[in-house]
């Protein structure tokens, strides 16, 4: 089994976009789509909900009132704010038990709470591993974790599990690529793509993930695409390809036809390109056909 | 008068809108939150006068003092400490600095110190105040940076206080967001912008804080934003036209209304 994570560092860069398009042409896969927080991969793919499953992802004080006596002492000792009127702030409360630990009367409790839903659907391109977090929740980066841990359970020795990332490179991404064979960063030529690149990169490199990049809509400025290049063979990270911009392709996937479905277009053979190309460096078993 | 900017989605134009309203007014602070990829400055190009490190309070225990009764891992609901045998192992990355273990230490071994996870600058860009930040490379948690920079802004003076934030809704979201009397939710006018403007409209209703929407990149789709908008009273305060030049300059990082 295999594992690539698909990410950016900057948002709307193409990921779900490129993710939908390498799961149209890999042959045996499960899919992940670890943006927990704003997931769209779904949106691309007619899919059929097989299971959902409450994810405890975190903890959260509960104060009896019947028991409490206003002594304020959890008050004195949360450091999150979370205690209002001798009652919890579910949206501050970080379930550290401090509250539960100092109060007299033993009024507190502490309770695991319900941070999102973790969701195994049937698709087209088999089975879908994704989840919904709670708006607000802690606990992200754990809901990822079984979000990859329910697609890995599906995977056979030859499938290749392709994840679905979010942007950024916090907790949530971290959990999305540690313990991948490699990840593809999906780049956009402007100066805020490269600069985010330039951070998952070093990510990357912080966890020892083999790192690749493509380059999304790379003739909207040349010079950019041309230092992005730059910047990835003096750091020895290879670039399997350039997509160029193509406006009918934003209007095919929203109508969710994946790029390399879109007819004559050199977006899609682009992708196609940067899958051959990933399948080579990944060693997977079959030949691609471009 | 504190404005945030979000969006649920990535690169909706959360910072192109952010700061282009920064410099298009009155006396505007910018206040970079999304300290995972921060971006306001490429384009602001402030100077900066202030750097600190942002630190988090980890345990650090007296090993002479210490009798490894396991009390400290048996209460950290983070797995930050865990007793192995008569090993007490510290994962301080997990560490959300809330201070239990050293109350629950019975022979008081556990102090806390400092762990730096980012930094935080301060500057100024046309007369106004800029602030960002920056988690460090490998850390996991970036609500303690957006926290202080949120700090920060208590002494500011001025007309607006304009807060970029980061993309998504989790608790970093919503540290960005607490103090703000207004939002501004840009979205795209797609499947998925509309998508994820539910669940950034969902964030800021749990926290009653009112808000507005502004569409970019708009196009002939901008009716299925806009009717989503009618239906649960938001107003669309402003549509920014779909335009390959805009993209390009935006991939310089020139301001538009330069």
């Amino acid at each position: 089994m295999k594992q690539v994570a698909i990410v950016s560092g900057k948002g709307g860069t193409g990921k779900t976009t490129v993710c939908a398009s390498l799961a149209e042409l890999a042959e045996k896969k499960v899919i992940a789509d670890c943006d927990v927080e704003a997931p769209n991969l779904h949106l691309l793919i007619d899919s059929e909900v097989l299971r959902e499953k409450d994810f405890y992802g975190s903890k959260m004080a509960q104060i009896d009132r019947e028991k409490c006596q206003k002594c304020e002492k959890c008050l004195a000792v949360c450091r999150f704010d979370a205690i209002r009127d001798f009652s919890v702030d579910e949206l501050k409360c970080e379930g550290c038990a401090a509250c539960v630990f100092i109060c007299p009367h033993k009024a507190v409790i502490i309770r695991d709470a319900i941070t999102g839903k973790t969701i195994l659907s049937a698709s087209s391109w088999g089975k879908f591993s994704h989840a919904r977090l709670n708006i607000g929740a802690d606990g992200s980066g754990k809901l990822v974790t079984e979000v990859r841990k329910n697609a890995s359970g599906y995977a056979g020795e030859d499938d290749i599990v392709i994840i679905d990332g979010s942007p950024g490179i916090g907790c949530v991404v971290i959990a999305s690529i540690t313990g991948c064979d490699a990840i593809l960063v999906v780049s956009e030529p402007t100066l805020s793509g490269k600069h985010d690149l330039i951070r998952v990169l070093d990510l990357a490199e912080h966890f020892g993930i083999k790192a690749y990049v493509c380059i999304n809509k790379y003739d909207l400025n040349a010079g950019m695409t041309e230092e992005i290049s730059d910047h990835c063979r003096e750091r020895n990270v290879q670039v399997l390809g350039c997509i160029p911009f193509e406006r009918e392709v934003g209007q095919a996937i929203n109508r969710g036809v994946p790029v390399v479905r879109v007819p004559h277009s050199a977006a899609g053979r682009a992708v196609k390109e940067i899958w051959a190309n990933l399948s080579k460096e990944l060693s997977l078993v079959k030949d691609i056909q471009l | 008068m504190i404005i945030s900017v979000l969006s649920g989605k990535g690169g909706t134009g959360k910072t192109t809108v952010a700061t282009n309203l920064a410099c298009s007014g009155p006396k505007t602070a910018y206040i970079d939150c999304d300290v995972e990829e921060p971006n306001g400055f490429l384009f602001l190009n402030p100077a900066i006068e202030q750097r600190e490190k942002v630190n988090v309070m980890v345990p650090s225990i007296d090993k002479d003092s210490c009798l490894a009764c396991g009390l400290c891992s048996k209460w950290c609901q983070f797995n930050a400490l865990a007793q192995v045998k008569n090993k007490l192992l510290s994962f301080l990355q997990l560490c959300h600095g809330c201070g239990l273990c050293t109350l629950v230490c019975p022979e008081k071994a556990i102090t806390e110190v400092p762990r730096e996870i980012g930094v935080m600058e301060r500057g100024e860009f046309d007369d106004n105040v800029f602030i960002h930040g920056m988690l460090n490379t490998g850390e996991p948690m970036a609500v303690p940076v957006i926290n202080r920079i949120i700090e920060e802004i208590r002494g500011i003076t001025g007309d607006f206080i304009i807060i970029d934030c980061p993309p998504g809704s989790s608790c970093s979201v919503i540290a960005a967001v607490e103090k703000s009397d207004f939002c501004l939710l840009v979205t795209e006018p797609t499947p998925f912008g509309l998508h994820d403007l539910k669940i950034a409209v969902s964030l800021i209703s749990a926290m009653n804080i009112p808000a507005g929407v502004v569409v970019n990149k708009a196009d002939d789709s901008t009716r299925i934003i806009r009717e989503y908008c009618e239906a649960e009273g938001i107003p669309v305060l402003m549509e920014l036209p779909f335009s390959k030049r805009v993209a390009q300059i935006y991939s310089t990082g020139k301001l538009l209304i330069q």
